[in-house]
Parts: C-alpha cells; sequence; structure tokens
C-alpha cells in the first residue's frame, strides 16, 4: 500500500539517482542501519556473535568483493581463498610491525594501528589480485576459472613456507596479539562481543557504500559493459585491460579485508591450509551465485543464506527436535544442499532476483496491474 | 580528390574531408576481402557504403572503427595518418558505430546503456568514484543531462527504466544509435540500421538519421541493404562489390553507373 513510486516526484537527476528512490525503502534501510548499530550490540552475547554476526559480516565483505569481479565484471574467480590469505598475513605483519632487511641494515616499522593495518592488508590484496588478473585478458570464463585456482594453490603454498610471512613462528601458525582502537580491544582474547561485532560492522558498511558507489558510476558500467559484451565495450571505447584489472583490484580489495578481519577479529589463530584453502573460495562463490549476481544485496543474502541456515538447522534438529548432535550434522549437509537445488531452480539469478520480482509485485499490490 | 565541401542537391553545405581511406587492402589469409579502395568522408554529409552480400562492406567499417587492421593502405582523419589503433582508442578519438546484429549490454537498463555512450567523457578516477558525493556525482549529473536529450532526440523516454533484454527488435536498434550518439562523435558508422525492419520503422529511422544530421551536423557513414533508403538519404554513395570500388559518387551518377547495374542485376556472361 505505501510501497509506491506513484507521487514522489524526483525533480533532479541526483534524486534519481539514489540509491533507494522509494521512501519506503529508504526509510527501510534507515532502520535496519540503526537496529545494527544502536540496538544489536546491547543484546549481544558470545555465542551469537561467534556463530552468527562475525561469519556473517564477514563473508558479507567476501561476497560483495567477489560479487563485484564475477558479477559485475564477468570474470569467474576461484581465487577467493588465496586472497583472503594474503589479506590475513598482510594484517598480521602490518599488526606486528614489519621487519625489512636491506643490504644487511633491519628496518622496522612500528606496528600499525589495527584499522588501518585491515585497509592496507585490504591494498595489498589488491595489488595482488591484480596480477592474478592479467590472465583475465586473454582467456575467458572456465578457462580463465581454472587459471585463478593456481593463484589459490600458490598462495596457500606461499604462506606455508615464507617463513617471514609468520614472523618465523615454529607452529607456522599466525596469532592475532592484542590489539585495539580508541583504548577498546578488537582482537587477541579479552574482546568484548559488542567491539568486534562493532567493529566489523563500521568495516561492512563502508564496504557496502564504496562498492555501491563504484557499480553505479562510469566505473561500473565499464565493468557491466565488459560482463555483457566485451567486443562492443571495446567498440565504445573500454579500455578492457584497465577495466579487468580494476575489477580484479577492487574485487581483491574487499576480499584482502575480510580476510584480514576473518584472521584478526574472529578466529584470532591461522593455519593458512585450514582457514584459506579451496573450500572457502568455493564457499564464497556459491553465497554470490545463490545471493544473485550483480547484485549488493544479493551478496548479503548469499552470506546470510550460507551462514545461518546451518546454524538455524542445528539449533531446530538439536535443540528443538532433540537428536543426536552427529546425525543432525550429517543431515544439515543434505538439508542445506536441497535448499540450494532448489533456490536455484525456483530462481536461478538468486536471492536478489526474488527480492526484486517480489518487489515489482508490491509496488503494484493489491492490484495485479 | 578535392579537400574541398560541395553543396548537396537540398542545400545543404558540406565541409572538407574528415576522414579519408587510402588504398585500403584487407586480407584473410588468402582471401582478399577488400582490394586497394580509396575513398573519403566529408565534413556533416551522409556517406552510404553498398553491395551484394559479401562485397566487403562491414569489413570496411571495422577497418575505420579499428577493429581490422588493413595490411595495406593508409587511413586519414582530421588530417593526419592514423597510426595502428587499438578500438578503443578509436573510439576516444570520436569515431562511434552500431553493430548489424545489435550489439547491446543485456544485463542493463536502457538508461545505463546509453549511459556507457557517455563513457569516454566521463574521467573521474576510481577514488572520487569509491567516495561519490562531490565530482563522481556532479559528472554523473552533467552526463545524464547530454544522455537525456539524446533519449528524448530519439524518443525513448519511456523505456528509460526497462532492462534492454524486454525490448523488441525495433526499439533495440533505436536504443542503439542513441548510445552510440550519446557520445557526440564525430563521425557515426551504422551499420545496416534497417536491417529486419518493417516499413514504418524504417521510416522512422530514417527520419532519425536524418534529423541527428540536421541537428548535431554529425557526420555518418552508413551500410544499407535497401536501395530506396540508401538513394533517398545520402549525399554520396560508395559501391563495392567482391571487395572492390565499383562506383563512387551522388546517388544518381550512381545509379546510372553500368558497373553497379551490373553486380546489383548481373550480367550475361555469354
Amino acid at each position: 500500500m505505501f510501497y509506491r513510486e506513484a507521487g514522489d516526484f524526483k525533480t533532479t537527476y541526483k534524486d534519481d539517482n539514489q540509491t533507494f528512490p522509494i521512501k519506503f525503502d529508504r526509510y527501510r534501510y534507515y532502520f535496519v542501519l540503526f537496529v545494527a548499530f544502536a540496538l544489536i550490540p546491547f543484546m549481544l552475547n558470545d555465542y551469537w556473535v561467534n556463530a552468527i554476526f562475525m561469519p556473517f559480516l564477514i563473508y558479507s565483505i567476501a561476497a560483495i568483493g567477489l560479487n563485484i569481479l564475477v558479477g559485475y565484471c564477468g570474470q569467474v574467480s576461484l581465487g577467493t581463498g588465496g586472497f583472503m590469505a594474503v589479506g590475513a598475513y598482510a594484517c598480521y605483519k602490518f599488526m606486528t610491525g614489519i621487519d625489512i632487511w636491506l643490504g644487511g641494515v633491519q628496518y622496522a616499522l612500528p606496528p600499525i594501528n589495527i584499522f588501518f593495518s585491515v585497509i592496507l592488508a585490504g591494498l595489498v590484496t589488491a595489488i595482488v589480485g591484480a596480477l592474478f588478473g592479467l590472465p583475465s585478458l586473454r582467456i575467458k570464463g572456465f578457462y580463465l576459472a581454472v587459471a585463478t585456482l593456481a593463484a589459490q594453490f600458490f598462495l596457500v603454498w606461499l604462506f606455508n613456507k615464507w617463513e617471514w610471512a609468520y614472523n618465523f613462528s615454529a607452529s607456522g601458525q599466525i596469532n592475532a596479539p592484542e590489539r585495539g582502537i580508541f583504548g577498546v580491544n578488537v582482537t587477541g582474547p579479552n574482546v568484548d562481543a559488542w567491539a568486534k561485532y562493532l567493529f566489523c560492522l563500521v568495516i561492512l558498511t563502508i564496504c557496502a557504500v564504496v562498492a555501491r558507489n563504484l557499480t553505479r558510476g562510469s566505473v561500473g558500467r565499464k565493468w557491466m559493459a565488459i560482463r555483457d559484451m566485451d567486443i562492443a565495450a571495446e567498440i565504445i571505447g573500454v579500455n578492457p585491460l584497465k577495466a579487468k584489472l580494476s575489477a580484479f583490484a577492487v574485487s581483491s580489495f574487499f576480499i584482502g579485508i575480510s580476510g584480514a578481519l576473518f584472521f584478526s577479529v574472529y578466529l584470532g589463530a591461522v593455519e593458512v591450509g585450514e582457514a584459506f584453502g579451496i573450500n572457502k573460495s568455493f564457499l564464497v562463490l556459491f553465497m554470490v551465485i545463490i545471493g544473485g549476481l550483480g547484485s549488493i544485496f544479493g551478496s548479503f543474502a548469499g552470506a546470510a543464506f550460507l551462514v545461518l541456515l546451518p546454524v538455524l538447522l542445528k539449533n531446530v534438529l538439536v535443540g528443538g527436535l532433540g537428536w543426536p548432535t552427529d546425525l543432525a550434522a550429517h543431515l544439515e549437509f543434505l538439508i542445506v544442499g536441497a535448499l540450494i537445488i532448489a533456490f536455484l531452480i525456483a530462481e536461478p539469478h538468486g536471492l536478489a532476483q526474488l527480492w526484486r520480482v517480489a518487489k515489482e509485485k508490491l509496488r503494484l499490490w493489491p492490484f495485479p496491474h | 580528390m578535392s579537400n574541398e565541401g560541395y553543396v548537396t542537391a537540398d542545400g545543404r553545405k558540406i565541409g572538407g574531408t574528415v576522414m579519408e581511406m587510402k588504398n585500403i587492402t584487407l586480407r584473410f589469409g588468402g582471401v582478399k576481402a577488400i582490394t586497394d579502395i580509396s575513398f573519403d568522408i566529408k565534413q556533416g554529409e551522409i556517406r552510404a557504403i553498398i553491395g551484394p552480400n559479401g562485397a566487403g562492406k562491414s569489413s570496411m567499417l571495422n577497418v575505420i572503427s579499428g577493429f581490422y587492421v588493413p595490411q595495406e593502405g593508409e587511413v586519414w582523419y582530421k588530417g593526419s595518418r592514423r597510426p595502428q589503433m587499438r578500438p578503443y582508442e578509436v573510439a576516444q578519438q570520436g569515431i562511434a558505430r552500431t553493430f548489424q546484429n545489435i550489439a547491446l549490454f543485456e544485463g542493463m537498463t536502457v538508461l545505463d546503456n546509453v549511459m556507457t555512450g557517455r563513457l569516454n567523457h566521463m574521467k573521474t578516477g576510481l577514488f572520487s568514484q569509491a567516495i561519490w558525493k562531490g565530482k563522481a556525482e556532479q559528472e554523473e549529473v552533467a552526463n545524464r543531462e547530454v544522455v537525456e536529450k539524446v533519449i528524448d532526440f530519439l524518443e525513448i523516454q519511456a523505456i528509460r527504466k526497462t532492462p534492454v533484454s524486454r525490448l523488441p527488435y525495433g526499439l533495440k536498434k533505436r536504443v542503439e544509435l542513441a548510445r552510440a550518439l550519446a557520445a557526440e562523435p564525430s563521425i557515426l558508422l551504422l551499420d545496416e540500421p534497417m536491417a529486419g525492419m518493417n516499413v514504418e520503422e524504417k521510416e522512422d529511422m530514417s527520419r532519425f538519421i536524418l534529423d541527428v544530421n540536421d541537428e548535431f551536423g554529425t557526420t555518418i557513414c552508413l551500410i544499407e541493404h535497401d536501395m530506396g533508403v540508401v538513394m533517398d538519404l545520402s549525399d554520396r554513395v560508395v559501391v563495392m562489390d567482391y571487395g572492390k570500388k565499383i562506383g563512387d559518387g551522388s546517388p544518381d551518377e550512381v545509379r546510372n553507373n553500368q558497373a553497379v547495374i551490373d553486380a546489383y542485376l548481373g550480367v550475361s556472361h555469354d
């Protein structure tokens, strides 16, 4: 009834370009922001943060990043896990202070604030991502996916062997030291649930806004032009080299940030093969596909679907029906898998498309046309 | 060939040469698609390239837009020889084109598609784009104004926000023309703008082409099969057959050229 664009006249192109052109949508967005920032932090406990909010927030960032590459620019990548590892290890080095030997002299950087460590880790990953994006200039589709697998395996191997990357620790693991921002710890063993949550939420919000801004302007149109028809894109003046590499760089930037948070805030200690293996690449790719390619909202929806569904099922099966845990754990896989197939048959373009269709119906409701 | 302009039959003044093709030869392996062709395009005229199927018309257009690199010959543009370029560099020099089989971006709306035509005019960097407020937004709005003028001009206001994939064929052709026009090109290349259209749509499209030429003074080079349309629209016509130029001149001259008549109607070989 109130979900209408009728009567809401736009008089400037600026108004017409808004992210949420419909008033109701806009207020809903402010409401979600309000709940996320002002209400949820007071209602959190450790279980909620660690089982639901941390993975949801962090995977959302990764999914936004991968969606820019796969959904907006049309370049398939299976290197997500490897790029997350780059983010994690870069963040670790920045947090603990980088030391470099040049000509026998040691130069040591002081540890950098955790917020900037995370951002810098994103930038390092962006450079690495752009490097591994170079093959995309020659190969497309499935073949590119296979080429990016090389990034996945190479990077995991690198962080296993390169002792400098894990500060020569005997276990080969990296452990997040205690670091904070504004005097509040966000990494290390003694962290309040709300602090972790807010830290990740702030970064996710920034990432989502930046992603939206990039995808609605000329850069985003270049990416989408390359995705839809690369020959035509080149004929209208898009430099394919710049467009593809910028997509790889921006995408890896977000993925690097998510990797940095995954290590420093969420897990605290990481062994590269376990945390950032090929499984992670597939998981994030599934989020993007289930959520909806080429949609920021879809990234959130996909992350929520794959993070929340297992938790929900576990609570229902074990807590609600009283089944034994091991049986429930196996059934969980079955049910999640079946649901993914069901969803993709119902709507191959993902949850975002379902949402879009629902909105289109709502606009007319209760009239059929 | 002189570099001077001329006055058309309907009294429009045509300027000097914008683009000149000199002795272009294009081969694919052993096949000669274009053999030693020279012609020029003058400022503000509507230049047509015609010929039977397989004559090499589209290849010629692809040479102009930088998609094919000819083995021999030179392309002169605005008074200087054009070095070998990638297609996007040619586009950045102000040459826009449409395609025989529509090459729109199916996943985007009409508005976004037409906005892609403005990409060469949008210069803000990645960083200001990410912040959006300020430079990027101003640029977006300024370019949107240009695009809206083109949308008004081609009468596609109603489908602005419709995804291109939902449009019928005739409208897609029009959107593609809009995208090329939005670039404000100095030369507009149209590859069979009327292919597959009914009479009414052809009339519409012809009107648009004339209006574009008239209102923006855009130089147009087009390929078309419909002889009636070509003869009515164009100021000068190049006729190709089997990759060779067999005629060049005003529609009337071409119509009475014996080689052209032979190519189109066939000639007995006994």
